[in-house]
């Protein structure tokens, strides 16, 4: 870790809150591409994954002398992007979550070039992943990509920390019947 | 052994440890819940088994995430042009610097040599101003040396005085001696002691003010804590600092002056 980022995330916002443009943009720079990622696999529009980024670190610049310290400044950034791109879902009465998720459990297809993709369980698991409902793929996202423990998780989504150990598992569930839906098995559940 | 982490659970519902497992693959367990499931990993091959599958989500949510890949620079100067838009941010009012702090930054603001000078300036002052003193007190006492003791000044010497009484006599007569009204009597020789005063000064007191009035009055800080100000008035008494004090507490940049006990 160099001497920049050294900088607590913490020591930053407090900056932010004194209306320091340069400590916005060391955050920004640390944070914005997981915000960018969190977002797109959440709203699935890279134009509006996009849109997000400014108006959830226009959030962050408004209200950083509010952040009380409780949780970590990322899990803070994240669960505004969860807002943020909540709403934008809404407001877009997004329909093609279920076409994807239909589209996935039906792939079942013995075309040649479905078949070769098959053999790529690694592929295979990935659109799966895609597949899975906006709520399972966050908590997937923010347990394996963002690394946030069960608290952190809890914190951002807004559950109680044993439903987001059951939702988890849930989810993996769901991948599971995916994947066989896919003709892949993998030996659980 | 597999039902050891799941069998109290209900179907459908994942074991105690079992659901810990994707936070184990990703590392974000406390040291407790991590050998937990280290524990349980190396008992029960089925929950070994499972990990396996996990390793490989976990794998492939990386390989997903980092393929998105990264925004354009557009969305940063989207922000910042909003940033720009924003109304200019109010600072939360700062307390104004205590007077400690404001008299801490005064001397932090000098250059080493000015407070090397600043020092030498003060410290001759300091002997020219003693030895003034001295040569003063030397005139009013016409040049007597004393100890700054409570002397009794020589009684007048008495004709059966004169001789040396008898051994035997010593003691009374030095007891008759000592019982003797004390009729005349010098003062102390050590200088009348300064005045001193606390003064607390308005928070919107200027230092260049406050250092003229100190010159003004002839005072010198001593001490204090937080706002509160010890200051010595040179070369006035306490009986004299009454006057002083009255003056003090009229002047606009003082908010409190009273006696130091």
């Amino acid at each position: 870790m160099s001497a920049t980022q050294a900088i607590a995330d913490d020591v930053l916002l407090a900056r932010i809150a004194r209306g320091d443009r340069l400590a916005m943009q060391v955050l920004y720079g640390r944070h914005h591409v997981r915000v960018f990622r969190f977002g797109l696999r959440l709203v699935r529009n890279e134009q509006l994954a996009e849109d997000l980024i400014s108006e959830v670190f226009l959030d962050v610049w408004r209200q950083a002398g509010k952040f009380e310290g409780r949780s970590a400044v990322s899990t803070w950034i994240l669960a505004i992007t969860r807002f943020k791109a909540l709403s934008a879902m809404r407001r877009r009465q997004d329909a093609e979550l279920d076409d994807e998720t239909a589209a996935a459990i039906e792939d079942t297809s013995d075309d040649p070039e479905v078949a070769v993709q098959k053999k790529d369980k690694g592929q295979a698991l990935r659109r799966c992943l895609t597949a899975l409902s906006a709520e399972h793929r966050e908590i997937v996202d923010l347990v394996y990509y963002h690394e946030k423990s069960v608290e952190e998780v809890a914190r951002i989504v807004g559950i109680p920390e044993n439903t987001v150990k059951t939702r988890l598992f849930y989810a993996r569930k769901k991948l599971a019947e995916l994947l066989k839906a896919a003709g892949i098995e993998r030996g659980w559940p | 052994m597999m039902a050891t982490s799941r069998k109290i659970m209900p179907d459908d519902e994942p074991g105690e440890i079992e659901a810990l497992l994707p936070w184990y693959a990703a590392g974000t367990l406390d040291a407790r819940d991590a050998h937990r499931v280290e524990d349980a990993l190396a008992r029960d091959p089925g929950l070994a088994r499972q990990f396996a599958v996990i390793q490989d989500e976990y794998a492939e949510t990386i390989h997903l995430n980092e393929s998105l890949g990264a925004p354009s620079g557009l969305a940063m100067q989207k922000l910042f042009a909003a940033i720009d838009a924003e109304p200019v941010r109010k600072l939360a009012a700062a307390p104004a610097p205590g007077w400690s702090e404001r008299f801490g930054n005064f001397f932090a603001r000098l250059s080493p040599r000015t407070l090397a000078w600043s020092a030498s300036v003060g410290a001759v002052l300091l002997l020219l101003q003693a030895g003034i003193i001295g040569r003063i007190m030397m005139e009013q006492t016409g040049g007597t040396f004393g100890t700054a003791s409570y002397q009794e000044a020589p009684a007048p010497k008495m004709p059966a005085q004169e001789a040396a009484p008898p051994p035997a006599a010593a003691p009374a007569a030095r007891m008759r001696h000592s019982a003797a009204p004390r009729t005349t009597t010098t003062r102390s020789l050590a200088p009348p002691r300064d005045a001193v005063l606390f003064v607390r000064f308005k928070p919107d007191a200027r230092i260049v003010d406050v250092t003229a009035l100190l010159a003004r009055y002839q005072a010198a800080v001593v001490g204090g804590s937080g706002d509160l100000f010890r200051i010595r008035l040179a070369g006035r008494t306490d009986a004299e600092a009454s006057s002083v004090l009255a003056r003090l507490q009229k002047e606009s940049i003082v908010a409190m002056a009273v006696p130091a006990q």
